[in-house]
């Protein structure tokens, strides 16, 4: 476990296995817990299992012919994986896939209330919370009537978080939200993260390949290499370690490195995987 | 020019009566990836349902209502049945073993249907009134000749279609339905659950298909040809776009009119029997100039 003040675990992963179409082994055995109200990166290179971890949380995986062969995922105490996505949503954990994934012929305002679906009919409250999520998006509101096709991608990041955020989940599977996007939106983006973390409650279980983004705004992290995780930890712990610093920050105390001492790398890196 | 007018007007209200067939097609098409080719079987096997319990509730108090209130009952659990059979254990598999399922599904409800309710002609009244008028008498000599059957058939198309068009545009089970359409995946993740989302469309088809059925009987008969309607829906959704309900709707217009018009007008020159193939020539022209059709999706991307 990360942090050493006790808070109350509310998803726990438990050593998962995932094969896609019988055969393809992408992960093999993940391990990892997210406490009440935190934010929480998923950490590691393309190809390491962050978004099919986050998928056999919500339970997407079906849709892409993954299963979840081993191991159990529980929520507030109770195991979701065998769970239809629509009930996990339910439970309280929505995802907002990689590549935001809005729906292009729907306006910005229609995206948001079809993340309003598995609430039924409460209009008011449906009405209030989307005054809610235009107060966090504000940009969404000057753009509510366009078809959500035509906006900008930092636009549809939003759509998708406040869409997800309008099913009034109590956690985030955030898939790569810096995805393709300025340094500056990224930064919007986080800090919008950061804000819904504290005011709203949320926690957010958050994929992301921007080692240094992501470290700055979650309390915690694992790092995946391989379908396995192989590091965890505070922020500021793995922000500090010297292979986390080399292998996914770029940055390396000793200057410019000579090709002998890349292949020096690779074979300390084995460790780790 | 009153002539020419009276055609249109023929040629339009037959094109109403394609549209309906082709816009059950489009909505599940929309709603599914799935080419349903068993559409024209549920115009059959709903128009007979409808018209065989009209005759057995005969001696009940209001036959036509109760029969129809049946029949709706009967095509939902349809839906139901199909989902849960068919749709259920062959998601994510290619479109192409679908469409092959709804093949089975058309054989099965063609041969289901008249098994159950039989397989000869019935009429079917529902109380549309046969007899036809002049209208614009004032504008042209001796008016327009319209049959009022023809009229009362458009009336009730351009309902469903108002209907339909709230039903998507402003409920959140018809918004459901687009996100679908759009997105499964993402539809998914926010809770929106396919099974359900099929259903419901495979009901709205099957209630479409009930309305097709309903009036194209009234006016022909319920009879196994009902069940070929489809394949003038073909080419109708060639035209207007396979993903497009106003294409469906803009298509069977187009189809209708074209047919009649190209009978009266260029039969005397290169002889009769134009209706039968007019709409595959022009479908094949679309294939060749404009495949994705008038309306086909604007697929929007970003660059």
């Amino acid at each position: 476990m990360t942090g050493t003040e006790a808070g109350r675990i509310m998803l726990s992963v438990k050593n998962i296995e995932v094969i896609y179409d019988h055969v393809i082994l992408v992960l093999k055995g993940v391990s990892l817990d997210v406490e009440e109200g935190r934010i929480v990166a998923l950490l590691g290179a393309n190809g390491a299992g962050k978004s099919t971890t986050l998928k056999a949380i919500s339970n997407l995986l079906s849709a892409e012919r993954g299963d979840v062969t081993k191991g159990s995922i529980i929520f507030d105490d109770q195991r979701i994986d065998q769970l239809n996505p629509s009930l996990v949503v339910k439970r309280g954990i929505v995802q907002v896939m990689e590549g935001r994934h809005c729906f292009a012929h729907l306006t910005i305002e229609e995206n948001l209330l079809t993340g309003a679906f598995t609430r039924g009919g409460a209009r008011a409250e449906i009405a209030n919370d989307l005054e809610k999520v235009y107060s966090y998006f504000p940009r969404l509101k000057q753009r509510r009537s366009s078809l959500a096709g035509y906006t900008s991608g930092g636009e549809q990041q939003m759509t998708a978080v406040g869409r997800a955020l309008m099913a009034r989940p109590r956690m985030i599977l955030l898939d790569e939200p810096s995805m393709g996007l300025a340094p500056q939106i990224v930064a919007e983006i986080f800090d919008i993260v950061q804000n819904l973390n504290k005011k709203e409650k949320v926690s957010f279980l958050l994929a992301e390949q921007n080692t240094n983004v992501a470290l700055r705004h979650a309390d915690c992290g694992y790092i995946l290499e391989n379908g396995r995780v192989v590091m965890d930890g505070p922020s500021a712990d793995l922000a500090d370690n010297e292979d986390v610093k080399e292998f996914y920050l770029g940055i390396s105390t000793a200057g410019r490195k000579s090709y002998r001492d890349a292949k020096h790398y690779r074979r300390r890196k084995r460790w780790l995987a | 020019m009153a002539f020419f007018i009276e055609v249109l007007i023929s040629g339009l209200m037959a094109g109403v009566l394609y549209s309906l067939v082709a816009l059950g097609f489009v909505l599940i098409f929309k709603a599914s990836g799935v080419f349903n080719f068993a559409q024209g079987a549920m115009v059959l096997f709903a128009a007979l349902t409808f018209v065989r319990l009209i005759d057995i509730l005969s001696e009940t108090f209001a036959p036509i209502l109760l029969s129809l209130a049946i029949t709706i009952v009967v095509m939902i659990v349809l839906a139901i049945v199909i989902e849960r059979l068919v749709l259920r254990p062959l998601v994510n598999q290619p479109g192409i073993s679908l469409f092959m399922a709804t093949l089975g599904i058309a054989y099965f409800l063609d041969g289901f249907g008249q098994s159950i309710w039989g397989s000869d002609v019935y009429a079917l009244d529902i109380g549309i009134p046969k007899d036809s008028m002049f209208i614009l008498e004032s504008v042209f000599e001796g008016g327009i000749l319209v049959s009022s059957e023809d009229l009362v058939a458009t009336l009730i198309a351009g309902v469903l279609v108002a209907t339909l068009a709230i039903f998507f545009q402003r409920t959140r089970v018809g918004r459901a339905l687009r996100a679908v359409a759009d997105d499964h995946q993402a539809a998914q993740s926010v809770g929106i659950p396919l099974n359900y989302i099929w259903v419901v469309v495979w009901s709205v088809a099957g209630l479409v298909a009930l309305v097709a059925g309903a009036v194209w009987g009234s006016k022909l008969g319920v009879q196994f040809s009902l069940s070929l309607i489809a394949l003038k829906a073909l080419p109708v959704l060639i035209l207007g776009g396979f993903e497009s309900v106003v294409g469906a709707i803009v298509g069977g217009l187009i189809i209708g009119v074209g047919e009649k018009l190209s009978e009266i007008y260029l039969g005397p020159i290169i002889g009769g029997g134009i209706e039968n193939w007019f709409a595959y020539v022009l479908a094949l022209f679309f294939l060749l100039f404009r495949p994705q059709g008038l309306f086909g999706e604007k697929h929007i991307d970003r660059v």
